[in-house]
């Protein structure tokens, strides 16, 4: 137990926080979930490339830094006090680039990482489809083997960032007489593959952060593949595991929020202390936040000492979606009659962007995984409870 | 940036668990429950001899010398056997709180190797806490007056026993005339000595909380394999599935609050009292959940005299407003959130 930053960590927070106060456009970006954001985001990433900010935690010759994951952690916290954009391509960087890193070929690694890194890649996700959500082994879109080719037949569906995207990666079952987890397998294809036909989702902003993507005979090379046929389920659930463990959700978001949250709390005491339940959830938020980065540094400093992660990544999980959800709600009490004003309401005392969040938070305990999955998997694989 | 333990830290709790589960199971626990002192000074001699009463005490004095940090999971070990927690105010906050007098005191000497050996009993009073532990077996007990600390023997203070609720617990009504003579450190010197007694004192109980709501957990996974409703074992039911997931959930977030306060401790940091209170605050709401849903997936057994899980459930509630109350540790954490000039957020949750 040392819990002191060495002067490398502390020198590599310095040259963060530096290119980053030169870097962070000044104006907020346009959402992601827009057209133009998207670009912008797009733009936003080759400009983290061209710092080799843009994956610290990989290979020098993949675009990185060869950073460890007490570095990734100081990173992170650095970008979002620094308030930079999020991250359009997270799909990619935090949950394929780990699987590719993992499963890939070298060949693989070389033809997606680099242009990944640089933004030339943005990456959607296709595992659900509208009758495999919780239930993703019911997946049924086909990837049928013929010669060089799979060709894919089917349908998947909350695709995230599949509106603008370049590239998708998904699960499809590759054995017609399969059932369940066997048979499936990981392929990753372009979204502008002749068949493909993408159809945006709105989210209750009205932007579309989603959507539908249909397969009508689209054909994929194999090289295409991730790992073995049939071996999709495996590969999948070690992208569910980075997705629900460590690099989705990095502590430094919700201590930024906790933050903001006081200080909203703070401009508003003589309203809000009207309600003396909210000064205690704007103290549990903060600490909340803290014992989130204490875990997530904890577990970062047993993966470096060779541990692994485990089932115990489905707590991680819950904690930070239900931390979100509690303190929107919380700064929407604050906010009080103001706080239903669309970001769009440039008046006194409206903050909008508490809003976003808000609607945000909502889906946070349905993505990745349903927090009740999440608690099945605590109660059967951490706890060793019997199966249903 | 180190958060894990060293293999030998593991290795020492490891093996202080194998102890105490040979030697504190539920059935001895029962079987003091019945006695008058409550206490076993067999057991208090074997658990010196294992080295756990020398902890905080310095080489010098016949002690391992290890300090604040070692007792992160040592205070869990303890908390998972419901160990009887005067073995703190002993071993850890008197050894301290001794050990921090001015050097060369004559207590030194005099009091730490008996404590390391196992000879010596030492009961410490506190403001925060009304009553005081063990004071009936307490060789040497340390008490407050206008922030002094005071040194007494037994035979010269009077105690009056108040039943808890937790029939392990031991907690008495300690009446005694402060002089110059019982003195041991001024008011000065005292405030800061009291001070620190309630960070480890707050910390023990943290630890032990975490300890206690695992030992719940197990025995709600047990016990909810083995009985069958419907046919199936009830723990293949999703609602109590999740009963017990939840309380997993507040643990897994619970623990490295308490290692990070404790090593804060360690370091003196300059936020240790928030980290501490911290640390108390999730600890205590982690144990209460797991009393709760504990209870409920036993089903009417969980109200049982005859179901051990009463022994930590009582721990719980028993230690909960012990060393600062939930009210005392808000009032420290908001104190920082609210009303410090420090920085909260990203990149400031160690100090450097």
């Amino acid at each position: 137990m040392h819990l002191q930053y060495t002067d490398k960590q502390n020198r590599f927070r310095g040259e963060v926080r530096d290119w980053l106060a030169a870097h962070v456009p000044r104006e907020p970006l346009v959402s992601f979930d827009t057209a133009e954001g998207f670009e912008q985001h797009r733009a936003w990433e080759r400009t983290l490339h061209s710092g080799r900010f843009s994956m610290v935690t990989w290979p020098v010759e993949l675009g990185g830094r060869g950073c460890d994951l007490i570095e990734w952690l100081i990173f992170e916290e650095e970008y979002w006090r620094a308030q930079a954009p999020l991250r359009v391509n997270q799909n990619g960087i935090f949950l394929l680039g780990p699987t590719l890193m993992d499963f890939g070929t070298d060949e693989q690694k070389a033809r997606f990482l680099p242009r990944m890194a640089a933004g030339d890649d943005i990456w959607a996700q296709g595992w659900s489809e509208p009758n495999a959500g919780s239930d993703m082994a019911a997946i049924k879109t086909s990837a049928v083997r013929e010669g060089d080719f799979y060709v894919v037949n089917g349908q998947k569906t909350w695709s995230s960032r599949a509106v603008w995207a370049d590239w998708l990666f998904g699960l499809f079952r590759s054995d017609p007489a399969s059932q369940r987890h066997h048979g499936l397998t990981f392929l990753l294809l372009p979204l502008n593959s002749p068949g493909v036909t993408v159809r945006p989702i709105r989210h209750l902003n009205g932007e579309t952060g989603f959507a539908e993507v249909f397969f009508d005979n689209v054909k994929v090379p194999v090289n295409n593949r991730i790992a073995e046929e049939g071996a999709g389920w495996h590969v999948a659930m070690a992208t569910a595991g980075f997705e629900r463990g460590l690099m989705l959700r990095s502590p430094a978001r919700f201590q930024a929020t906790a933050a903001a949250l006081v200080a909203l709390y703070q401009r508003n005491r003589a309203k809000a202390d009207r309600d003396p339940s909210i000064r205690n959830a704007v103290l549990r938020a903060w600490m909340d936040a803290e014992a989130y980065t204490l875990s997530t540094y904890s577990t970062a400093s047993r993966l470096g000492a060779g541990g692994s992660i485990g089932p115990e990544s489905s707590t991680n999980k819950i904690f930070w979606s239900e931390l979100d959800l509690r303190m929107h709600d919380t700064a929407m009490r604050i906010l009080g009659p103001e706080a239903e004003l669309l970001p769009e309401v440039r008046e006194p005392g409206v903050a909008g962007h508490w809003l976003t969040g808000f609607l945000h938070s909502q889906a946070g305990t349905i993505y990745a995984g349903a927090n009740e999955i999440q608690r099945n998997i605590i109660a059967e694989r951490m706890l060793g409870m019997p199966r249903s | 940036m180190h958060f894990h333990f060293t293999d030998e830290q593991r290795e020492f709790g490891e093996a202080m668990s194998s102890f105490f589960m040979r030697e504190v199971t539920p059935e001895f626990t029962r079987e003091l429950w019945g006695t008058p002192t409550g206490r076993s000074a067999a057991m208090w001699a074997r658990v010196a001899e294992q080295g756990l009463l020398g902890m905080s005490v310095p080489q010098a004095f016949g002690g391992l010398g290890f300090g604040d940090n070692a007792w992160s999971l040592m205070t869990q070990v303890c908390g998972y056997y419901a160990v009887p927690d005067g073995v703190f105010e002993t071993a850890w906050l008197a050894a301290s709180l001794i050990d921090s007098l001015e050097p060369g005191s004559p207590l030194q000497a005099q009091w730490l190797p008996r404590i390391a050996a196992g000879t010596a009993r030492v009961a410490v009073a506190h403001p925060v806490n009304p009553l005081v532990v063990d004071a009936h077996l307490a060789d040497l007990l340390l008490l407050p007056h206008e922030g002094e600390v005071h040194a007494l023997h037994r035979e010269d203070v009077r105690v009056s026993r108040r039943l808890s609720v937790d029939a392990s617990r031991r907690l008495y009504q300690v009446d005694w005339t402060p002089s110059r003579a019982t003195r041991i450190a001024d008011a000065e010197l005292g405030t800061r000595l009291w001070a620190e007694a309630l960070n480890r004192g707050a910390l023990a109980v943290a630890g032990q909380m975490n300890g206690l709501t695992q030992r719940i957990i197990d025995l709600s996974v047990d016990y909810s394999a083995q009985r069958k409703q419907f046919g199936k074992p009830l723990g293949s039911f999703q609602a109590v599935k999740h009963l017990i997931a939840n309380v997993a959930v507040e643990l897994e977030f619970a623990k490295p609050v308490a290692y990070r306060a404790c090593y804060a401790q360690a370091q003196g940091d300059i936020r240790r009292d928030v980290h501490v209170s911290h640390a108390k605050l999730v600890a205590a709401q982690a144990a209460r959940l797991a009393c709760r849903n504990g209870i409920q997936v036993h089903g009417a057994m969980g109200y049982t005299w005859e179901m051990d899980l009463q022994i930590f459930a009582k721990r719980v509630w028993a230690l909960d407003a012990t060393w600062g109350e939930d009210a005392f540790h808000l009032v420290r954490a908001a104190d920082h959130v609210f009303h410090s000039e420090a920085p909260l957020g990203p990149g400031y949750t160690f100090s450097n």
